[in-house]
C-alpha cells in the first residue's frame, strides 16, 4: 500500500480537527474526498504533507512502508508526496525556472543524483508546460505573481508534472476554475496517472469527478470519513446534499 | 511536532560561521599604537610621501582633533579608544613587479578568498588591486590598461608616479572637513586604489580592488579615488573581508568619484567584513564616506552595494548631480543578522537642471539586528525639471530585529518631481511551506526568497559579482525565518 493512514488525530492550536481518520491508497488508484466546509479536508492534506502547526496527537501516516509523522515537509516531498495548493503562493522575484530547477535538483540531491543539466531541464520544462497547455513563456515569470486563478491551478499541475510524484493530493483544484481550465487541469492529471502513482482529489463538487474519474469516493464529516464507495457515491451526494452526510454521521 | 520551530531556526542562523575568518601568518611591519602628529609623520615617511601630502594629513589631523564622533545615527557604538589602534600595518615585502616576487603566503591568502592574482590564469578579464592591511599587494593587468592610457594602481604608487593628478583630485569630493571619520581617514590613510580613465576612453575590463584586513589591533583606512575624464567609462568593483577576532576593528575609508562631462562611472561593492559572532562579540566597525560628483553635463554615476558584513555600518554613498542632465543611481541590499547594526543610505544632491536620480534600497533584517535606511534627496532652487524616484523596502525575518527608514526630502524647486515608495514585509510561513512542499529545504527557500526580493539590485551588479552576492545573501541568512 502506498499510503495508509491509521486513526489520525490532528489538532490546530489545541483544537481537534481530525478525529480518527483512516484511509488506504494503493498505487494506480484515484481517490476523491468530499465533504462540506470545515470538516477537515484541507487539514488532512496539511497533516500528510507535514505543515508546521498541525499537531498530530494520535495515529500514524504510513507512506512507502515508513511512518512519516514528524518527518520534515521537504523530505516528504522528496519521497514523492505532492500537494496542489488550494491557494498557490506568490514568490516575487523568483522565476518559475529558478524555482522549479531548485525543486527538481533538491529531489535529485535527495536521491543521490547529480543536478540536471540546463539543456535537459529546459527541454523538460517545455514538454511539461505543453501538457497543461501553458503556451506563454513561463520560465521568466515570477512564481504565481500576476497569474490568473486558472493559470495558478494550471501551474500547480505543471509543477506536479515536473516533479513526478507518486502521491498527489489535489486540494480543491477545481475551485474558481472555468470549464476550459477545469478540462485542461483534469487532462493533465489523466495524462500523468499511471499504475505506479496515486491521486487523492479533495473537492466540494461532483463536477470535477466527471473529468477525473475516481476509483473510490469518501465522504468526510467532522474530522473523519463517514462513508466510502465508488464514483456513484459522488452522484448520490450531489443529489441528496450535505445534510445527508450529517445524518450519516449520527 | 516542535512547539516553536521558528525560534530554533533563528538559533541555527546564529551558529553560522563566517567563512573568511582565517588569519594569514605573515611578517607584518607595524608602527606603535596611537595617534599623534609624530605617528602621521611616521606613516608619511614610511610611504616616502611628498611634503604637500604630509601637510594635507596634518591639516586633517588638526581638524579631527576639534571634532567629536557623530551620534546622530541610529547606532549604539561602544566607545572607541583612538589611541589603542595601530594606524599602519603592512605585510613585510616590497611592492612586487611580477608575480614571482609576491610572497607565496600572500598569494595563497588571496587564492583562499577566491581572488586570483595570477594574470595567466585570469580569463575573466578583471584587473585586480589587492590590498592587505595598509598596503597594496599587487595590481594585475597594468600593461593592458596602460595601453589605453588608463591608470589603475595603488594610491601610494599613484602619489609617486602621478602626483599632479592625485593632487588635483584628492579631497575634492570628500574634503577632510566633511565629517569625523573623513578627517581621521585623511590624516592616516595608508593605501587604496587610484584610477584615472582619460578623455573618451572606455575601460575595456572591469577594475576591482580587494581589501583584506589581516593584522590584529589595526585599523584600516584606505582611500579610493576614481576619475573618469570627459566621455570616459569605467566599471569598478570592490570586495572586502577580515579575520574573525574578538576585538572590534575600525575601518574608516573614503571613496571619491569624479565623473566629468559625458563620462560614466559604475561602482559596485560587496561588503563582507567580519560581522562579529552570534553574541555580537567582535566584528568590524565600517564607518565609510563615499561620494561621487557628476561634474560635467550628462555625467553619470551609479552605486551598487551589497552589504552583508560588519558589526556596525555607517555608510551613505552619495552623488552630487552638478552638471545638467546628469544621472545618478543608488542600488543597495543591506543584510543584518545576529547583533549587527546598519545605518546606511544615500544622498542625492540635485544642482544641475534636468538631473535624474534613482534610489532602490532593500533592507533585510534578521536575528537581533537593527537595519536602517537614511536618505536625503535635495533639489536646489536653480535645478529645474529634476526627477527622483526612491524605493525603500524592508524585509524582516523573525520578530527580534528592527527595520527603520528616514527618508529626507528637500525640494527647492516647483518643476521637479520626487517620488518615494516604501514597503515592509516578512517572509511568510505560506511561502516557506510552499517551497518545502516542492522539496526545497527551509534554508534554501530563504535564500531563494531573499534573492528574489533583492533581484532589482542584484541585476545591477556585474556578472562576476552577482553570483558571489547571491551566494553571500543565502549564506548570511541561512536558517532565518520570519
Amino acid at each position: 500500500m502506498l499510503l495508509n493512514i491509521k486513526n489520525l488525530h490532528v489538532s490546530i492550536g489545541g483544537k481537534e480537527i481530525l478525529k480518527g481518520f483512516n484511509l488506504g491508497v494503493n498505487e494506480g488508484e484515484i481517490h476523491a474526498i468530499m465533504g462540506p466546509n470545515g470538516t477537515g479536508k484541507s487539514t488532512w492534506a496539511a497533516a500528510v504533507t507535514g505543515r508546521e502547526g498541525y499537531e498530530i496527537t494520535e495515529g500514524e501516516i504510513w507512506y512507502k512502508g515508513q511512518n512519516i509523522v514528524g518527518m520534515p515537509p521537504e523530505e516528504r516531498a522528496n519521497l514523492g508526496i505532492f500537494l496542489s495548493f488550494q491557494y498557490p503562493v506568490e514568490i516575487p522575484g523568483v522565476s518559475m525556472q529558478n524555482f522549479m530547477r531548485t525543486a527538481v535538483n533538491a529531489k535529485r540531491e535527495y536521491q543521490g543524483l547529480p543536478p540536471m543539466s540546463m539543456i535537459e531541464f529546459t527541454k523538460m520544462m517545455k514538454q511539461k508546460q505543453a501538457m497543461v497547455e501553458i503556451t506563454e513563456k513561463l520560465q521568466n515569470r515570477y512564481v504565481n505573481v500576476g497569474f490568473s486563478g486558472g493559470e495558478k491551478k494550471k501551474n500547480e499541475i505543471f509543477q506536479m508534472a515536473m516533479l513526478e510524484p507518486e502521491l498527489s493530493i489535489l486540494d480543491e483544484t477545481d475551485s474558481g476554475l472555468d470549464i476550459d481550465a477545469l478540462r485542461i487541469v483534469a487532462n493533465g492529471v489523466n495524462q500523468l496517472h499511471n499504475e505506479h502513482n496515486a491521486f487523492v482529489v479533495i473537492t466540494h463538487y461532483q463536477r470535477l469527478l466527471d473529468y477525473i474519474v475516481p476509483d473510490f469516493v469518501h465522504v468526510m464529516y467532522d474530522g473523519r470519513i463517514v462513508k466510502s464507495g465508488d464514483k456513484k457515491l459522488a452522484l448520490e451526494l450531489e443529489e441528496k446534499g450535505y445534510e445527508w452526510v450529517k445524518e450519516l454521521n449520527l | 511536532m516542535d512547539s516553536n520551530p521558528k525560534e530554533n531556526i533563528i538559533e541555527e542562523v546564529t551558529n553560522k560561521d563566517y567563512e573568511f575568518g582565517f588569519v594569514t601568518d605573515i611578517e607584518t611591519d607595524l608602527i606603535p599604537k596611537g595617534l599623534s602628529e609624530d605617528i602621521i609623520r611616521l606613516i608619511s615617511n614610511k610611504k616616502e610621501e611628498p611634503e604637500w601630502l604630509l601637510e594635507f594629513r596634518l591639516k586633517a589631523y588638526r581638524h579631527w582633533l576639534t571634532l567629536k564622533q557623530p551620534t546622530w545615527a541610529h547606532l549604539t557604538i561602544p566607545p572607541i579608544d583612538y589611541q589603542d589602534i595601530i594606524y599602519y600595518a603592512a605585510p613585510k615585502q616590497r611592492k612586487a613587479k611580477s608575480l614571482d616576487e609576491v610572497d607565496p603566503e600572500l598569494l595563497a591568502t588571496f587564492d583562499k578568498l577566491g581572488i586570483s592574482l595570477d594574470e595567466q590564469k585570469k580569463l575573466s578579464g578583471v584587473a585586480v588591486d589587492a590590498v592587505m592591511d595598509s598596503t597594496s599587494v599587487k595590481t594585475t593587468f597594468q600593461e593592458t590598461l596602460s595601453k589605453h592610457g588608463i591608470i589603475f594602481m595603488s594610491f601610494s604608487e599613484a602619489v609617486k608616479q602621478h602626483p599632479d593628478l592625485v593632487k588635483k583630485y584628492l579631497g575634492k569630493v570628500v574634503p577632510y572637513t566633511d565629517n569625523y571619520f573623513a578627517a581621521l581617514n585623511s590624516a592616516v590613510f595608508s593605501d587604496g586604489s587610484f584610477c584615472y580613465v582619460p578623455k573618451g576612453v572606455r575601460c575595456p575590463i572591469e577594475l576591482s580592488t580587494y581589501f583584506r584586513i589581516n593584522a590584529a589591533n589595526t585599523g584600516q583606512f584606505e582611500r579610493t579615488l576614481i576619475v573618469a575624464d570627459e566621455g570616459a567609462y569605467v566599471s569598478y568593483m570592490e570586495g572586502c573581508t577580515a579575520p574573525q577576532r574578538d576585538e572590534n576593528q575600525l575601518h574608516a575609508a573614503i571613496v571619491e568619484i569624479i565623473s566629468e562631462k559625458d563620462a560614466e562611472v559604475k561602482y559596485s561593492t560587496v561588503q563582507n567584513w567580519y560581522p562579529g559572532d552570534k553574541d555580537g562579540k567582535g566584528g568590524i566597525y565600517n564607518f565609510v564616506t563615499k561620494r561621487g560628483i557628476c561634474r560635467g553635463d550628462n555625467a553619470k554615476i551609479s552605486w551598487t552595494q551589497v552589504e552583508t558584513g560588519s558589526a556596525i555600518t555607517w555608510k551613505y554613498p552619495s552623488c552630487i548631480l552638478k552638471g545638467d542632465n546628469t544621472v545618478a543611481e543608488f542600488y543597495s541590499v543591506a543584510v543584518t543578522n545576529n547583533w549587527q547594526q546598519a545605518d546606511t543610505g544615500t544622498k542625492m544632491i540635485h544642482i544641475g537642471k534636468n538631473s535624474r536620480s534613482t534610489i532602490i534600497s532593500k533592507g533585510i533584517s534578521a536575528g537581533h539586528s537593527q537595519n536602517g535606511y537614511r536618505g536625503l534627496v535635495k533639489v536646489v532652487p536653480e535645478a529645474s525639471n529634476c526627477r527622483n524616484f526612491s524605493q525603500c523596502d524592508s524585509l524582516l525575518l523573525g520578530d527580534q530585529c528592527g527595520a527603520h527608514t528616514w527618508p529626507y526630502v528637500e525640494c527647492g524647486n516647483d518643476s521637479s518631481i520626487l517620488e518615494h515608495e516604501a514597503t515592509t514585509s516578512k517572509i511568510s510561513e505560506d511561502q516557506l511551506f510552499y517551497c518545502n512542499q516542492r522539496g526545497i529545504p527551509t534554508e534554501k527557500a530563504i535564500g531563494l526568497i531573499v534573492n528574489g526580493y533583492a533581484k532589482d539590485v542584484l541585476n545591477k551588479l556585474p556578472m562576476e559579482f552577482a553570483v558571489e552576492a547571491q551566494k553571500l545573501l543565502s549564506i548570511t541568512l541561512e536558517g532565518s525565518v520570519g
